[in-house]
């Protein structure tokens, strides 16, 4: 029985089965789960979550996919905790909509903080009715029963395991209210056992979307415009199509060149020859922040209390300044890839995407296809930041599909990679800050123009203060806004927030004279941030001085959802030549109860290694819808010779449930580094990338 | 103009017939279905592409063909499996050297290519050998841990 017929029974059986009870008997393993939740919600029942075999190995179900964060590994921690299973035995099948759970995506870092806790109450029900169920085959109170890796004892020797109680079947008793258990419980999360899918990726086994290879598959280039919003005139294809074995396809607005092997459909692709409508470029990345100022709406207020004007007075001294960053592409090293089959009025897809269930929507609309008749299966995914939000080539490949009756898999050459990218989006900040003569700040005005208003909210202790924000990189911009798409980019919105804040912070400390870690101690008595600040300055060694010291170290704090961060850095300035080398950086960052160890260390130095880029040399150049960046010669990315020493401290808070961690620490590397440049030279950095060439210019 | 390409591909006598000029790459994962070599940017500027050609570690994507005839070609697939992993490949694992895993292929063949060289790398010597292999999770100070850990085991073995 192949996959596909599995998925035939499972719903004929689930069509059968409703509205009957008690335990169901079926063959196969994925059957006995109840559909998904379609497109609102996740469901209710914890059987959509999990599956027990009778050798009691469990499977876990989730909408989530796997980008690398680690999530596969997470989300078996959280099951085998709450249902007292052993680590072992579960599985996880995740990002496969014919199977999983309903979920909106992966991003956010919601996995841990908003599914998580779904995932454990289910795991925490289905516990408590195994427990009823061995209570009445041991003879004995639930009371008097103990769990350990899935074997039920009475405490007189007499043992069930979970996989007998149920016998693979679906399990149709329910509880309501379950508790989940106390932290001070936990024996699996909170420890740092072995990725599960260490093995697959160290020997090149562990299959991506491209890696998917069907029988008569197709790979398919497709026409690019030079420029977006460039319309095609004219495109002759005569030349592509004598290439022997090469497929053209042209169909409403595609024009495609596809072939058995993915070189030869580039070789073809480059033989086609096009005219376009280009229009003429208005901005560029030079006259984008004047025009973003110029173009959008009016902001409007996050947040407010006490009065601007009002502080106004109290201040004896202003300080004013605009901080700019660039568009910032996501640049996965798996580009984005996807291979469909569509026959038989079904569609299969095998997609890189963050967005499984959104995007089998997607397909069945430009197939026209009921939902039912897609199925999206999410193999691993390499690297997604965000930016696998949008999929647009899973599009491409089920539509190339049904055109050509035979498998297509489209994978996007780098060049396509940058100019579909959905950026982080360019943004401007001006902040406004007042001093009393004795360092009190009494007035914070922020105003963000692109980047969106999460965190933006300054968390100090300052009376008057109020928050604005216009435009965002989650749509609702008026057109023209941004010349291309822009989207979520690894803690979408706070990278900028907090670079702004907290630069200005720490011009606001060397205005009043004070050590920066002191100032911000004596405007803040929010516990958790006080909490990291502190155990950051600790392990670096900070020694307090008012900026700029010379020695090139340099502070910044912030929040993402909930997830406190304080980072430092020591770093040296070449002032011949601009270039910046970070020596070393400190993170210390409180989740509330931590998942695995060893999962958020891994995320802590990815953020700081990936936050190296969009510090010093990632800024998307282009000229009008003409994106410039086509490979990674332009756009350089963090590589071996830039690594800092990196130093994390977890700050323990098990008072508060698990926060994400694969996007917190990335949020302070802007501020960071310019505060240490500030450190170092006496010179300030207000725009990102600070690239050699701006150091250079600002040093005069 | 096709023509027969024989070479060594993991140990095994192989021979392609295709245009000689086709990228490795390519052939690689299209013709033969070796798809733990990845495509990144398909002009040798990331290396998730890297094989190992004779001792040296080359950029697939940016090399034809024709020139491996005759030579010994290693993917990731050749290096060790799951019951016998490369001490490579298990000093990533345990280093938890990857975290999408895209680049881990090219990674694991770069360091080995520096390790046939040079058993015992100082960590600059590291930098230096993976400064062109990108990775964008930021596992890079994990991959140097594994590389020097790799380094010692398979020097011990070697005795």
């Amino acid at each position: 029985m192949n996959r596909d017929d599995l998925t035939t029974s499972r719903r004929e059986f689930l069509g059968l089965a409703s509205g009957l009870l008690i335990i169901f008997p079926v063959q196969a393993q994925e059957p006995t789960r109840l559909p998904s939740g379609r497109s609102g919600g996740y469901p209710s029942d914890f059987n959509a979550y999990l599956h027990i075999a009778p050798d009691n190995t469990v499977t876990g179900y989730a909408g989530k996919v796997e980008l690398g964060q680690g999530s596969t590994t997470a989300l078996a921690q959280l099951l085998a905790e709450e249902l007292d299973a052993s680590f072992d035995a579960v599985k996880m099948v995740m990002g496969d909509t014919d199977v999983c759970p309903w979920d909106m995506g992966t991003f956010g870092s919601l996995t841990i903080r908003q599914f998580g806790p779904v995932f454990r109450g289910a795991a925490a029900e289905a516990r408590a009715v195994l427990l009823a169920m061995a209570s009445e085959r041991l003879g004995a109170p639930v009371e008097s029963l103990t769990v350990k890796d899935g074997v039920v004892s009475n405490g007189n020797g007499k043992t069930v395991t979970y996989g007998q109680l149920v016998e693979g079947k679906r399990i149709e008793r329910h509880l309501a209210n379950v508790p989940v258990k106390p932290v001070s419980s936990y024996k699996v999360v909170g420890t740092s056992p072995a990725r599960r899918d260490a093995v697959a990726k160290v020997t090149g086994q562990g299959k991506y979307a491209a890696d998917i290879l069907l029988p008569g598959m197709l790979h398919a280039r497709i026409l690019r415009p030079p420029a977006h919003g460039a319309t095609l005139k004219e495109a002759d294809t005569s030349a592509a199509g004598k290439i022997d074995g090469v497929r053209v396809v042209r169909e409403g607005d595609i024009v495609a060149v596809l072939h058995k092997h993915r070189d030869i459909a580039d070789s073809a692709l480059a033989l086609v020859r096009a005219k376009w409508d280009t229009p003429q470029p208005t901005v560029d990345d030079r006259s984008i922040y004047d025009h973003l100022l110029k173009v959008s709406p009016p902001p409007r207020v996050v947040a407010e209390n006490g009065n601007l004007d009002a502080g106004d007075k109290l201040a004896s001294e202003i300080i004013e300044h605009t901080y700019y960053n660039a568009y910032v592409a996501h640049s996965p090293i798996e580009t984005h890839s996807a291979t469909a089959r569509v026959e038989g009025g079904k569609a299969t897809v095998w997609a890189g995407t963050q967005t499984p269930f959104p995007l089998q929507q997607q397909i069945a609309q430009a197939l026209h296809f009921s939902p039912e008749n897609v199925r999206v299966i999410t193999p691993y995914v390499g690297g997604g930041f965000g930016g696998k939000s949008a999929s647009r080539q899973a599009v491409e490949a089920a539509v190339l599909s049904k055109i050509t009756g035979t498998p297509v898999q489209v994978v996007f050459s780098r060049a396509e990679e940058f100019f579909y990218d959905t950026f982080r989006p360019a943004a401007v900040v001006k902040v406004r800050a007042g001093l009393t003569p004795k360092g009190q700040m009494v007035l914070w005005s922020f105003d963000v123009w692109g980047a969106g208003d999460r965190e933006a909210k300054q968390f100090y202790d300052i009376p008057n203060e109020r928050t604005r924000s216009s435009g965002s990189w989650g749509g609702g911009n008026p057109p023209g806004l941004h010349p291309f798409a822009v989207g979520p980019w690894r803690a979408p919105s706070v990278n900028t927030n907090t670079f702004a804040r907290e630069s200005h912070i720490d011009i606001a400390a060397a205005k009043a004279g004070v050590d920066p870690v002191e100032f911000r101690m004596k405007h803040l008595s929010d516990k958790r941030m006080r909490g990291v600040l502190e155990a950051a300055a600790a392990r670096f060694g900070w020694k307090p001085a008012s900026g700029p010291s010379g020695r090139g170290i340099g502070v910044a704090c912030g929040i993402y959802a909930s997830t406190y961060v304080a980072t430092m850095a020591q770093l040296n300035v070449d002032k011949a030549t601009g270039h910046v080398r970070v020596e070393r950086v400190v993170t210390a960052q409180d989740e509330g109860v931590i998942v695995s160890r060893e999962g958020t260390l891994q995320q802590i130095e990815g953020c700081i290694t990936m936050g190296l880029g969009y510090a010093l040399t990632e800024g998307v150049h282009f000229r009008g819808g003409e994106v410039l960046e086509r490979n990674f010669d332009t756009y350089e990315l963090p590589r071996f010779s830039w690594l800092p020493k990196i130093e994390v401290v977890l700050v323990e808070n098990p008072e508060v449930e698990a926060k994400g961690c694969g996007e917190p620490p990335i949020i302070t590397m802007g501020a960071v580094i310019a505060n240490a440049i500030f450190d170092a030279t006496g010179k300030r950095l207000f725009e990102l990338p600070m690239t050699p060439e701006r150091i250079k210019a600002a040093l005069g | 103009m096709q023509r027969t390409v024989s070479f060594t591909l993991n140990g095994k006598p192989t021979r392609v017939t295709t245009d000689p000029d086709r990228p490795l790459l390519w052939v690689l994962r299209s013709d033969l279905g070796l798809t733990g070599t990845k495509f990144g940017c398909g002009e040798g500027l990331c290396g998730a592409c890297t094989v190992i050609v004779d001792k040296d570690a080359v950029r697939s994507c940016s090399t034809a063909l024709k020139d491996v005839e005759g030579k010994q070609v290693t993917t990731i697939e050749g290096l060790g499996d799951e019951e016998r992993l490369h001490p490579i490949q298990q000093a990533f694992l345990k280093h938890n050297a990857f975290q999408c895993g895209f680049c881990t292929p090219g990674m694991i063949l770069s360091a080995y290519a520096l390790l046939l060289k040079n058993p015992n790398p100082t960590h600059d010597q590291i930098v230096q050998a993976m400064d062109d292999n990108l990775c964008r999770c930021g596992s890079h100070v994990r991959v140097i841990a594994a590389i020097g850990d790799a380094a010692g085991s398979m020097k011990g073995a070697a005795k």
